[in-house]
């Protein structure tokens, strides 16, 4: 890896396409920026349930049905705020209202204690999420070599996922060290939320995309609806859809590992940091894996590695083999998030014009989060009826149909700029 | 700015929130060790009839340990044990005692506590404590639990209910038994039970959801069924006399949910809420067949409550009963 956060002067990376071998400074601030954040919204998700009951005294059984309800807000806030990005033609100012929202959020949970207060501040801070994420994307965009996108947003996915590793630790390690001291682990998580906002603020230049290209020769064109109708993007987007229907959610694979294995349920938080760790571990190599070959062909690799995870999760075996086959599971997953996630933004973010790049990223985003959520419903349903292997079986076969489907759609077409990594 | 001072200024800021960070932390450290205004107390060794047991909480080095007040002298000096538990219920003999041991691994366990409160048995609980009760006798005890879903985000929760008996055998899931509503049995997968309130060895009472659902159930552990009695009820708690049901009630919204304490009588199928205004979400605790116990959070203070009182037939508002309580349970004499 050659990161570095050694300064490259004022026209830092971005358009000029010369290689420099550098991740951009501004990349790495933003990803210093969403660790920081990260570390911040994962300590305090990893406490919230027990704070509501054993400090609050409240039940929380409603609380799912709240999720559920505001996973629409945030999609309809995410759209929103990729638009205001592309229309001002200035990504950062939104993605620094996303990103203070939340942290004012987390003054509120200093201060909340009955439900509907603890309601309004967990709603705060998705809201924020919801606002940040496309212009943040959209400015790694900006910043990056167009020729390393997939290298930007690896490191930048890297960092944000070394954070949401960190948060709980911190967490429990607060609370080992002061029984009940939950305040202790908000203050701690505000405190790594506003200097997250420092940083974006400060160190994060406040780039015009459309500005800046219209220096360069191109006329600046103002933002259009219609920008988002390039069929390379509509293609992208049912691709991304349908992929998205037939992915059934982190949770059913570790519940399915935890059938077979049968460990304690102590033991289950060890799951996810597996495949954070595998995740964090392959973001840089997979991104640049997609510079190399194609953003296309790694992001229906990592579809591939997902069925495969699905396959081992649903193995008949037993004893070393369960073992085996579930650790192979976590870092199958791992490598599907590492070839997808950051790759879906770089390939969204490549196939508008930059005039809409933040709209372009939003709807790619919208369309994965809102597709996973019904299938996630629609898989636990089909989980209650038929059980574990035997839907995990369907939803392996679904996917096996539809990723021959979204690599047609997929496929580079010579109109549009042929078979270059990221066009 | 140029960058060079820009950069200072993210040190600086780093060093101060960082720093400050850690200062709240070191003041709450100390804090934690330390024995807060108003909750001085002598060290309590066993159970004795005559007073209520509950959760000492309001922070400081005693927070959430089991204490005892006397029952004709609530506000008087206080027994606080060296026992922590998150949700108790007790009698002369012993205490049934939910108790969440933080961790990076965090785990939870129902302990079994003698009169000396040594635990006589450990068991694993599923989830985030949430209620806990005794049978009349003492030979059963009930369990809640939330089951926190399968992400750190946390937002898929389903409870998990059990009655247990002393010899260590139990009913499993309450969610399996049948649920009979208006004769008809239902049979959704999103049923959750939580609750129990005890009339015998067998018989019991119960909160069971599904949907937008709250039905108060009559639970029976030999026929292992649950029988719907009356919707919008939760939490519902027996009176010693078994004439009356206590319970919380939904005055809120399915999202902003704000309840309030209310009495049923069966006898004439009549529902009284009582003039308590706070939202209260806990199983009410008979102190007597008058009065009835509840915690409740503070407003100004996170993570501090109170026990109050309140008479059962709604003629009179509540009034404090224990300060710095959570979880009353009335050891009768």
């Amino acid at each position: 890896m050659y990161i570095t956060l050694s300064d490259r002067g004022a026209d830092d990376g971005a358009t000029t396409g010369a290689r420099t071998g550098r991740v951009s400074s501004t990349v790495i601030a933003l990803g210093v920026v969403s660790l920081l954040t990260d570390i911040s919204s994962e300590a305090t998700a990893a406490v919230l349930p027990l704070y509501l009951t054993t400090a609050l005294g409240l039940s929380i059984v409603a609380y799912g049905v709240i999720d559920g309800l505001y996973q629409g807000v945030s999609s309809a806030v995410r759209i929103a705020a990729g638009w205001a990005a592309d229309r001002g033609d200035r990504p950062k100012p939104v993605a620094l209202l996303g990103y203070g929202l939340s942290a004012i959020a987390r003054v509120g949970l200093l201060f909340a204690t009955g439900f509907g207060a603890i309601t309004a501040v967990v709603v705060g801070d998705r809201i924020g999420k919801g606002i940040r994420t496309a212009p943040r994307d959209a400015l790694i965009a900006a910043s990056s070599d167009p020729a390393e996108l997939g290298r930007s947003f690896g490191v930048h996915r890297m960092l944000d996922t070394v954070g949401a590793a960190t948060g709980p630790v911190i967490a429990f390690v607060v609370l080992l060290l002061v029984p009940d001291g939950y305040r202790t682990v908000f203050v701690v998580s505000l405190a790594f939320a506003v200097l997250g906002v420092v940083v974006l603020g400060a160190l994060v230049p406040d780039r015009r995309p459309r500005a800046e290209q219209a220096t360069t020769g191109t006329p600046p064109s103002p933002f259009r609806w219609r920008l988002l109708a390039a069929p390379r993007l509509i293609r992208l987007l049912v691709a991304a859809g349908l992929l998205g229907l037939v992915t059934i959610g982190d949770g059913f694979l570790y519940l399915a590992l935890h059938d077979r294995l049968g460990f304690a349920p102590m033991w289950f938080p060890l799951l996810f940091v597996g495949t954070n760790l595998a995740y964090l571990a392959l973001a840089v190599p997979i991104g640049r894996l997609g510079d190399r070959i194609g953003g296309r062909r790694v992001f229906i690799g990592g579809q591939i590695a997902l069925l495969c995870a699905y396959v081992l999760a649903a193995l008949p075996v037993a004893g070393v083999g369960a073992v085996a086959a579930s650790a192979g599971c976590l870092l199958l997953l791992g490598l599907f998030y590492a070839s997808t996630d950051g790759i879906l933004a770089a390939l969204a973010s490549a196939f508008v014009p930059l005039e809409a790049r933040a709209s372009g990223i939003a709807a790619a985003q919208t369309v994965v989060a809102a597709t996973r959520f019904a299938a996630a419903a629609g898989f636990g349903l089909l989980w209650f009826a038929v059980g574990s292997s035997a839907a995990l079986v369907v939803a392996a076969s679904a996917l096996a149909v539809v990723i021959p489907v979204a690599a047609i759609l997929l496929r580079p077409r010579a109109s549009e700029g042929g078979a270059s990594a990221w066009t | 700015m140029d960058l060079t001072r820009r950069r200072l200024f993210v040190g600086i800021s780093a060093v101060l929130l960082l720093g400050g960070a850690a200062a709240y932390g070191a003041v709450a450290f100390a804090a934690s060790r330390s024995i807060p205004e108003g909750t001085a107390s002598t060290p309590m060794t066993g159970i004795r009839p005559g007073t209520v047991l509950f959760r000492q909480t309001g922070g400081g080095a005693l927070h959430g340990l089991v204490a005892a007040v006397d029952l004709d002298d609530p506000g008087g000096p206080r027994e606080v044990s060296a026992r922590p538990c998150d949700r108790l219920d007790a009698n002369v003999d012993g205490i049934v005692c939910l108790h969440s041991d933080l961790g990076l691994t965090t785990t939870f366990e129902t302990l079994v506590l003698d009169e000396t409160l040594h635990p006589t048995s450990s068991r694993p609980l599923a989830g985030i404590p949430s209620r806990t009760r005794l049978s009349p006798d003492g030979e059963l005890f009930a369990t809640t639990s939330f089951v926190a879903g399968h992400a750190y985000a946390g937002t898929d929760f389903s409870t998990s209910t059990v009655i247990f008996r002393r010899d260590g055998t139990d009913s499993g899931e309450l969610e399996d038994f049948t649920l009979i509503v208006d004769g008809a049995e239902v049979t959704a997968a999103d049923v959750n039970v939580w609750g129990v309130t005890f009339a015998d060895d067998r018989r019991f009472f119960a909160t069971a959801a599904s949907g937008e659902h709250r039905w108060l159930v009559a639970g029976d552990l030999d026929e292992r069924t649950l029988r719907a009695v009356r919707d919008g009820v939760e939490c519902p708690s027996l009176s010693p006399d078994g004439s009356r049901l206590a319970f919380k009630q939904n005055r809120g919204s399915a999202d902003r949910p704000d309840w309030a304490i209310a009495v049923y009588e069966p006898a004439d199928d009549r529902v009284t809420v009582l003039p308590e205004p706070a939202s209260i979400d806990d199983q009410p605790e008979w102190l007597d067949d008058e009065t009835l116990l509840y915690g409740r959070a503070r407003d100004d203070s996170p993570g501090d409550t109170d026990v109050y009182a309140i008479r059962a037939d709604g003629s009179a508002g509540p009034e404090l009963f224990i300060s710095h309580a959570w979880s009353p349970a009335v050891v009768r004499p």
